[in-house]
């Protein structure tokens, strides 16, 4: 019974780099904060809006990569070594070129992908970010109690699984690769890939238990 | 013109990217956001849609867009603002003060904290 909080990123120098805005992500900022001065919106009504289309549009992508990766043992290799050039293989990467790293689960290692900025979700693979996964409450518990956090997600894991707690930065994002689920050896590519939920990659579910 | 499977009519905005599913399909959160807060905005009254897919519209057809589109959300924002200036609900100089204010806000926020308004060290 160990956690682990990686802080797989650099600290030092070149910290200021982790939250940077984008004119486009500033501008719509300043947009939702004079029409909050002013009454006309509200941020939850937004998010709400927002929330509809996250779920239709949802992580496919994600899904393609975690089933290619456990049904061609290759490529699962190369995700390993260089999650960046794999994904980009399957033609999905971000627009600002953000690397990514893939963290496998295994019997005794469970993953968890933390951050509280949007952008260092990697929506290339995963679509949009839940609103829950912006809230600080979820970073914050996440990295002190990261077993309690799970168990809200209805996700129990034994006590002598390690949970590995990953913080995502702006450079450097991470895809869990939860762990295959028993009696599917006979699925193709697209059959497993639909037992893969987004949360399963972010580590607040496993594979094949939807949420 | 009913379009009544869709949210909302400004699903139905010239040029928007769509998924196979006719849903849209946003490259960045604040695509979404932005998106969202025009579609909540038109349903409150605040403009109608042909003042919005004339103002989108003449953003979309502007010279000098990226030829492969990527810039699509650059012009609904861009649209977006004009808009609210038109109506006389915002000044383009207050948004690009508040624009500058956020990055400075960013820049300010170390990494795993929430990024606040208030963080921007001129504010």
């Amino acid at each position: 019974m160990s956690e682990d909080h990686h802080h797989d990123h650099h600290h030092g120098h070149d910290h200021h780099h982790d939250n940077r805005y984008s004119d486009m992500q500033a501008r719509v900022r300043a947009l939702e904060t004079v029409l909050t001065e002013k009454g006309l919106i509200d941020p939850g009504a937004i998010d709400a809006i927002v929330e509809t289309y996250e779920t239709k549009i949802g992580p496919r992508n994600g899904a393609h990569v975690v089933a290619k990766a456990w049904s061609d043992p290759e490529f699962a290799d190369w995700l390993k070594r260089d999650a960046t050039a794999a994904i980009a293989s399957l033609g999905y990467s971000g627009r600002q070129g953000e690397h990514m790293r893939a963290v496998f689960n295994t019997p005794d290692t469970h993953n968890l992908v933390v951050c509280t900025l949007c952008s260092c979700y990697p929506w290339s693979v995963l679509g949009l970010p839940p609103v829950w996964y912006k809230a600080p409450a979820y970073r914050s518990r996440a990295v002190i109690d990261p077993r309690g956090v799970l168990a809200e997600f209805g996700l129990t894991l034994p006590h002598d699984k390690k949970i590995r707690v990953w913080d995502s930065t702006a450079e450097l994002r991470y895809l869990v690769i939860p762990e295959r689920p028993e009696g599917t050896g006979g699925m193709g590519e697209e059959e497993l890939a639909n037992l893969v939920s987004r949360d399963a990659m972010i580590g607040t579910a496993v594979a094949g238990v939807q949420p | 013109m009913s379009a009544c499977e869709l949210p909302s009519p400004l699903a139905s905005s010239v040029g928007l990217p769509k998924s196979p599913e006719g849903d849209p399909v946003f490259p960045e959160p604040w695509a979404a956001e932005a998106f969202a807060m025009t579609v909540h905005l038109h349903e409150k009254g605040l403009f109608t849609w042909s003042e919005w897919a004339e103002a989108l519209s003449r953003e979309v057809h502007r010279e000098g867009r990226a030829e492969d589109g990527s810039d699509y959300f650059d012009c609904w924002v861009t649209a977006l603002s004009s808009l609210l200036v038109e109506k006389g609900v915002a000044d383009a100089d207050a948004i690009l003060a508040l624009q500058q204010s956020w990055q400075r806000a960013a820049e300010a926020t170390p990494h795993g904290k929430a990024i606040e308004l208030a963080n921007d060290p001129l504010r």
